[in-house]
């Protein structure tokens, strides 16, 4: 059988009560497990987009792209692997703020991560990071040795690096 | 466009006017008790017809729209009463019958506080509905409401769900209708590309032994006269599925039958053997294809096809034709080449002898004593003409109905195909008739199905449908036995039926009754069915243990396909 792979996936959409659950219906009917979703804007007034993870083999991508595609309120749906799309994702830690002042590791652990301090108090500091999974699960590995208050990751945001041609689709809709 | 100010459950008859509405099924209760109240007041209007259960409203919706190609509608309260339309919603949206089912809900204010007869129905039926909507405020009505007819009908069509809550009803609104004409983010019928067209010609124009098999697309898009042109022009043998049954007249000598578990031997067979298989308007369903991996391999596949989701979804194909069937079809015929294929032609002939006499003619001609369903079925087309709508429910007596009744007309074989919804036919018949007045129209229903839906014999009694009803009784859940039987050793586990006394049922319900159970009486017995003029029950009391043959084992290859 054909090995199964990361992809991720782009759907454009109206923005309306029930989508998300269309949606989701669409991986749980086949079982599978979605490694991460984001819902947000896009680059479109009253478009809506959604970003899915998923790891399955590409013959059964396609066909759920076109599960998707069929769902009225979808505009057009994509899918990609990791070298086709620019992507991100970004966590957020709670520290007691004694390790910030008390471990110099901390300190140099930050610098040379690349995450930014959000917010310092007597309790506590708040740290954030974007960056690719493995770069964010160092960090949270390097930090959990001193001990994390709370930790909460965002799911994968990604931009393709060939166009996908929304807008003429939109645009040819209102010019019929 | 002048507005009148109308409460939502007024403009909710209206819009149902407006889309040409003329019969619906339904079960009122609290969450739609406005609506009814309208019902009543435009009752020289619209003609609402109660069902003894909401699931009989949408089977009843179902076989409206399948005999008519208008959109079937289907109503009832919140919580059980749409729950109970679940099953005709998934059976509807398999099946792609356009049907647009309208649910009370329990006041918006009061959503998600498990509120008496609350549930979360656009929630549950999300699955099984090609769009659904919750409506919270009356000024959404005529919107949302064009835009569910418009999505049921248009393109590959199947149910939609709007579910409105009770203030939304009883709340006013400044009423105007516009028929919805399209929706941005939704392409009914993809576009198609010509040169997919000519590269289907030159496969056709060469091929040897090419092989057609069409399904329901060709009676939804209505291409059936196109679908004959193509096939008397190229001269293509010529199978369906199921649900594609009755386009092509039964009588057709380019009609092979059907294909799948227990379709006809030679379309089966040969479908290994034919060197371009073009399917028009069918999925593929595992039923059809048996084991995809010896299915047809030797082929080039073609597929007509107005999904695009469907294309290579089960079955790949070499040259895939997006669009509507009878479009499509339209633009392949003057590209295609009269031909002529008599050896291929005299293969299926000679496979059907071998059917004849190993299967049909013993199914049809029986000479041992019990009745068997297959003689029910030749009487039923010699005395009907073959002029009769077939409404068939789920199991061995489906499959006699489809291999053995004799189609002329076009949309006259209705059951229920992907689904298997058992009890899908006795409601369905009573749309089917209402729909379709003029027509005989004949459900042919097992001893099992029968039972999970004959409380609609009250319908039929008070609405005094004159469908006729035969019931294929052979004291078996007969399919489950069959394969009991042949892969599980004959245990019997609860497949054996004590059954009621059904013609004192029937009559309980003032309905004409009579019970068969030899083989000199079925021929006057059928006859006095089909001769009387209103609803008639024909109970036939058939062989307890016959099985239905051909049959591809599950699993198995077409041209494994066993006689015995």
């Amino acid at each position: 059988m054909e090995e199964k792979q990361l992809y991720t996936v782009s759907i454009y959409t109206e923005n309306t009560i029930g989508l998300l659950n269309r949606i989701s219906a669409i991986f749980q009917r086949r079982h599978i497990n979605v490694e991460s979703l984001n819902t947000s804007v896009s680059e479109i007034e009253g478009v809506s987009r959604f970003t899915i993870v998923v790891k399955v083999t590409q013959e059964q991508i396609k066909k759920i792209i076109g599960q998707i595609e069929k769902q009225v309120e979808v505009i057009k749906a994509y899918y990609h692997r990791d070298e086709d799309i620019i992507y991100q994702e970004s966590c957020i830690f709670k520290i007691k703020s004694d390790l910030l002042f008390e471990e110099r590791d901390i300190q140099n652990i930050i610098k040379e991560s690349n995450a930014r301090i959000v917010t310092v108090n007597k309790k506590f500091f708040v740290l954030e990071k974007s960056g690719r999974r493995a770069e964010v699960e160092l960090l949270h590995r390097e930090l959990s040795a001193f001990g994390i208050m709370q930790f909460v990751r965002s799911g994968r945001i990604a931009v393709s690096k060939e166009p996908m041609e929304i807008s003429k689709m939109l645009a040819a809709f209102n010019a019929n | 466009m002048k507005t009148e100010r109308i409460s939502g459950s007024e403009a909710i008859i209206k819009c149902l006017l407006a889309e040409g509405v003329d019969i619906l099924y339904g079960y009122p209760g609290g969450a739609i008790m406005p609506v009814y109240d309208e019902l009543y007041k435009y009752q020289d209007k619209i003609h609402h017809v109660l069902t003894r259960h909401e699931q009989g409203a949408t089977h009843a919706a179902q076989g409206y729209a399948r005999i008519s190609g208008k959109v079937g509608v289907a109503m009832a309260t919140s919580g059980p009463g749409a729950t109970n339309l679940i099953t005709g919603i998934a059976d509807a949206q398999i099946d792609s019958t356009p049907m647009v089912c309208i649910t009370g809900q329990v006041p918006s204010h009061l959503l998600g506080s498990d509120a008496f007869q609350e549930t979360d129905i656009v929630g549950i039926s999300t699955p099984v509905t090609k769009w659904n909507h919750q409506v919270t405020k009356a000024s959404e009505i005529p919107e949302v409401m064009a835009k569910a007819f418009y999505i049921a009908k248009s393109g590959r069509p199947g149910p939609v769900l709007i579910d409105i809550t009770k203030d939304a009803q009883f709340e006013e609104l400044d009423f105007k209708y516009e028929k919805c004409k399209g929706v941005r983010s939704y392409k009914p019928v993809p576009d198609t590309d010509i040169e997919s067209v000519k590269e289907a010609a030159e496969l056709i124009n060469n091929a040897k032994k090419p092989m057609i098999v069409w399904g329901q697309g060709v009676v939804l898009s209505e291409a059936e006269k196109e679908l004959i042109e193509v096939i008397e022009k190229a001269e293509i043998p010529s199978a369906w599925t199921i649900l594609g049954a009755s386009a092509v007249p039964t009588s057709h000598p380019l009609n092979i039958g059907m294909v799948g578990m227990h379709g006809n031997y030679a379309p089966n067979i040969l479908t290994n053997e034919c060197d371009v298989l073009i399917a028009i308007g069918m999925r593929f369903d595992d039923r059809v294809t048996g084991s995809l991996n010896t299915y047809a391999k030797q082929a080039k596949v073609i597929h007509f096809e107005i999904d695009p989701a469907e294309v290579d979804k089960n079955v790949k194909t070499d040259v895939a034709v997006l669009g509507d069937a009878k479009a499509s079809l339209k633009e392949l015929l003057p590209l295609l080449n009269a031909n002529s294929h008599p050896e291929w032609l005299q293969r299926f002939k000679d496979l059907y002898k071998i059917e004849f006499d190993k299967v049909i003619n013993k199914d049809i001609n029986p000479t041992k004593e019990g009745l068997t369903m297959g003689e029910v079925l030749k009487e039923i087309n010699i005395q009907s003409k073959g002029e009769a709508a077939i409404v068939s429910d789920v199991g061995q007596h489906q499959m006699i109905a489809c291999r053995y009744a004799e189609f002329n007309t076009t949309k006259s074989n209705i059951t229920s195909g992907g689904l298997g919804t058992m009890g899908f036919a006795l409601p369905a018949a009573i749309g089917a008739k209402m729909a379709a007045p003029n027509r005989e129209v004949v459900a042919i229903i097992g001893d099992g199905g029968y039972q999970m839906t004959i409380q609609e014999l009250g319908t039929i009694f008070q609405q005094r449908v004159p469908v006729k009803i035969v019931v294929l009784n052979n004291e078996f859940l007969g399919m489950v036995r069959q394969w009991q039987q042949l892969f599980f050793d004959k245990r019997y586990a609860s497949t054996e039926m004590v059954n009621p006394d059904f013609v004192a049922i029937a009559k309980g319900y003032h309905i004409e009754a009579q019970k068969v159970t030899k083989r000199d009486d079925l021929k006057t017995a059928v006859k006095e069915m089909i001769d009387f003029d209103g609803p008639y029950f024909l109970e036939v009391c058939v062989e307890k243990e016959d099985n239905v043959f051909p049959m591809i084992p599950s699993g198995a290859s077409v041209s494994d396909i066993r006689l015995e």
